[in-house]
């Protein structure tokens, strides 16, 4: 069973982010880069399913400057058998061209079965790639998921995913399928040390983004980036009888603040 | 070529283990303290991890890595819990570091195994009652009878000494005595040998959650091949086993130093007196800023150390030297975190005051302050 797993590496999340000189982006010398938290999910369930498989392989691939090859490492530490860099050098990606790329990686490798991925990455949190390498390897595909259990046939799932209102729906997929991963799915093992010094053996391939995407552009410029704006200290009401504050509080809610 | 950059292994090193002991220890760290409670659980857990036999060759069960990486591993361990740093330290290069570097093939192949994964411990019984840093003085003997030694005596304070999953202890011994000299050799006695009592230690002021064993040996008789290595050598292994030692204590006054300081920022930054928090008062920011200084200081010396011993190189004044500076180094920076803290520094709902009890062994163990002090003026020619 060929299992893939999408990776991103991304700023810490407690990065304090600066934003360049000229706005197009955010500074990164000096910024911690670490594995987007949701993909670490997508990373045990891939172990995890190929161990309950009783065999397979585990492919990382993940697209980014050089420094990417660090989260691909990490997964193979944790257990992966091989990855796949795509270097994007010279590429502003947006989350349409991120799709066409995975994909056309994925098609190149071939025979893929299941692939996971974080629900979405917490840097851009477009939370869109998934549903378009779903699209474009015209597969299906299963977000916010919580639960996979590998089928007793083999080829499918039972994956349950989460949906509003705190309800749950459970889907019964055959393969291939692509999943995004969510919080709860499971709790990711640690690269054991033994693990982080087999990692460096393991084979390592690496793409050119620009070749897997051929003539299609990005649809999204990125022009101008801008912190927040720093959140206003909040207001406490005091002094008044409870009846009177309740009064004020709603009519706050209703006229400053407008969620209601 | 001077280069501060680590290895992508040693980053992700760094990283697993940190996120480990933030997940898996921080949460009981200070309740297994409390109740004085040997964690079984941490152990098995330290042990699937990689934690034991981090320096020993993968063909004997270890890791095979550099010092580095290990003495990484003890300093992510006690910036969050000195205990499970101290367990894992002791271990490594207490417990696993003799049989490896002085034992026999036979005895590698038989105890090894087990102690790289954490599946069973082993104590280095040195200090007597009346024989600690002058450890050449030790009473307790050996005495080779028809092929067998018979061990008399006690020892104290021996760190994995009485687990439960202790698999044995190595005792150094007086194996004769010729003409008025006193010839010391190191032998290994398994857990439930005859005449071979364990008590564990309580109601230490430090290291609550590691095992701390009195060992008793009575007309204890185990096969002549359970000297280690060669007889007479002793002394010169306990010696070779120190030096190397005195890194992974150096690493525990690093992580601690670096974890109370992290305490001490973040609650400076918090805590608010004459409107404005603590930290944008001078004399607490000075605080602050000598503690980060300091720790930065000794991590080069520490580093600096490894470096050389995984170069091949002469280590020892630089080991002692690390030893002695980052436990100091410790002692002052959980000092001013308790300050910073105010009274609730005091309080053990608070880590600092466990970060500043934790601190006191290290200037007393493997050789206390005045012993390295002595080490490295012998080293400078005194
Ligand atoms: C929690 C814990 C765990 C331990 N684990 C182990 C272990 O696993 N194995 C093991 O063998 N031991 C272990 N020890 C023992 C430890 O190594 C000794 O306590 C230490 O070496 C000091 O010996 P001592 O207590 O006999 O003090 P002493 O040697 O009696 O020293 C008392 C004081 O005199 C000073 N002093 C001694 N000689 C001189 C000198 N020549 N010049 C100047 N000052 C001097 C010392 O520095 C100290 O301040 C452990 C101790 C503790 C508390």
């Amino acid at each position: 069973m060929k299992i893939a797993v999408l990776v991103k590496q991304v700023p810490d999340t407690e990065t304090k982010i600066r934003i360049k000189g000229d706005s197009s982006g955010i500074e990164t010398d000096g910024i911690k880069f670490v594995v987007n938290p949701y993909d670490e999910y997508a990373i045990e369930e891939a172990i995890k399913t190929k161990e309950k498989n009783g065999g397979g392989e585990v492919i990382v691939v993940s697209m980014g400057p050089a420094r990417t090859v660090e989260s691909i490492r990490t997964a193979l530490a944790m257990g992966a058998d091989r990855g796949i860099h795509i270097d994007d050098a010279g590429l502003q990606a947006d989350s349409h061209v991120t799709a066409k790329i995975l994909a056309a990686a994925l098609q190149k490798e071939g025979g893929v079965e299941v692939i996971f991925c974080g629900k979405q990455a917490i840097d851009g949190d477009c939370s869109q790639v998934v549903q378009g390498v779903a699209e474009l390897l015209g597969i299906s595909q299963v977000m916010i998921a919580v639960k996979f259990d590998l089928r007793e046939d083999k080829k499918g799932a039972l994956i349950q995913r989460r949906i509003g209102g705190g309800s749950q729906e459970v889907y019964d997929v055959s393969f291939p399928v692509i999943v995004g991963a969510e919080k709860g799915l499971n709790t990711p093992r640690f690269a054991s040390l033994p693990g982080i010094m087999k990692a460096k053996t393991k084979p390592l391939a690496v793409l050119k983004a620009a070749e897997l995407l051929g003539e299609s552009k990005p649809r999204v410029s990125f022009v101008n980036y801008r912190l927040p704006p720093e959140r206003k200290a909040g207001k406490i009401l005091q002094g008044q009888e409870p009846a009177q504050m309740a009064a004020e509080l709603v009519k706050l809610l209703r006229e400053e603040a407008k969620v209601i | 070529m001077l280069s501060y950059d680590l290895t992508p292994e040693q980053d992700m090193l760094r990283k697993t283990i940190r996120d480990f002991a933030e997940r898996e220890i921080k949460p009981i760290a200070q309740k297994i303290d409390e109740k004085e409670e040997f964690s079984y659980d941490l152990v098995a857990k330290m042990g699937s991890l990689g934690l034991f036999g981090m320096t020993i060759s993968p063909s004997h069960g270890g890791q095979g890595l550099d010092y580095l990486s290990y003495v990484i591993a003890i300093e992510e361990l006690a910036r969050v819990d000195a205990c499970q740093a101290a367990t894992v330290a002791a271990e490594n290069s207490l417990g696993i570091g003799p049989i490896y570097h002085f034992g026999t093939e036979e005895q590698k192949q038989k105890y090894l195994p087990d102690l790289c994964t954490g599946k069973t411990l082993w104590g280095f019984g040195l200090t007597e009652p009346d024989a600690g840093s002058d450890a050449g003085g030790s009473k307790t003997r050996a005495e080779l009878k028809n092929g067998q030694w018979v061990i008399n005596g006690s020892k104290i304070f021996i760190t994995n000494g009485a687990s439960r999953i202790t698999a044995g202890v190595t005792v150094q011994a007086v194996s004769s005595t010729q003409d008025g000299k006193r010839e010391i050799s190191c032998i290994l006695v398994p857990a439930g040998t005859a005449g071979f009592t364990a008590r564990e230690m309580h109601h230490k002021m430090t290291w609550r959650s590691t095992n701390t064993a009195e060992l008793y040996f009575d007309n204890v008789t185990v096969p002549e091949s359970n000297l280690l290595g060669r007889r007479g050598d002793g002394f010169r292994q306990m010696l070779a086993t120190l030096d190397s030692g005195r890194l992974g204590i150096a690493a525990m006054g690093l992580g601690g130093a670096q974890g109370a300081f992290e305490a001490a920022l973040s609650y400076s930054k918090e805590r608010k007196t004459f409107g404005m928090p603590i930290s944008r008062h001078q004399a607490i920011a000075f605080k602050l800023a000598d503690m980060a200084m300091e720790i930065e200081a000794a991590r080069n010396l520490l580093y600096k150390a490894c470096w050389l011993k995984d170069q091949g190189r002469p280590f020892k004044k630089e080991a002692a030297m690390a030893k002695l500076y980052c436990s100091e180094v410790m002692k002052r920076v959980t000092d001013h975190a308790v300050q910073i803290h105010g009274g609730y520094g005091l309080m053990e709902e608070y880590p600092v005051a466990k970060f500043y009890r934790d601190q006191r062994l290290l200037e007393i163990g493997e050789g206390t302050s005045e012993i390295q002090r002595i080490v490295i003026s012998r080293e400078l020619g005194c």
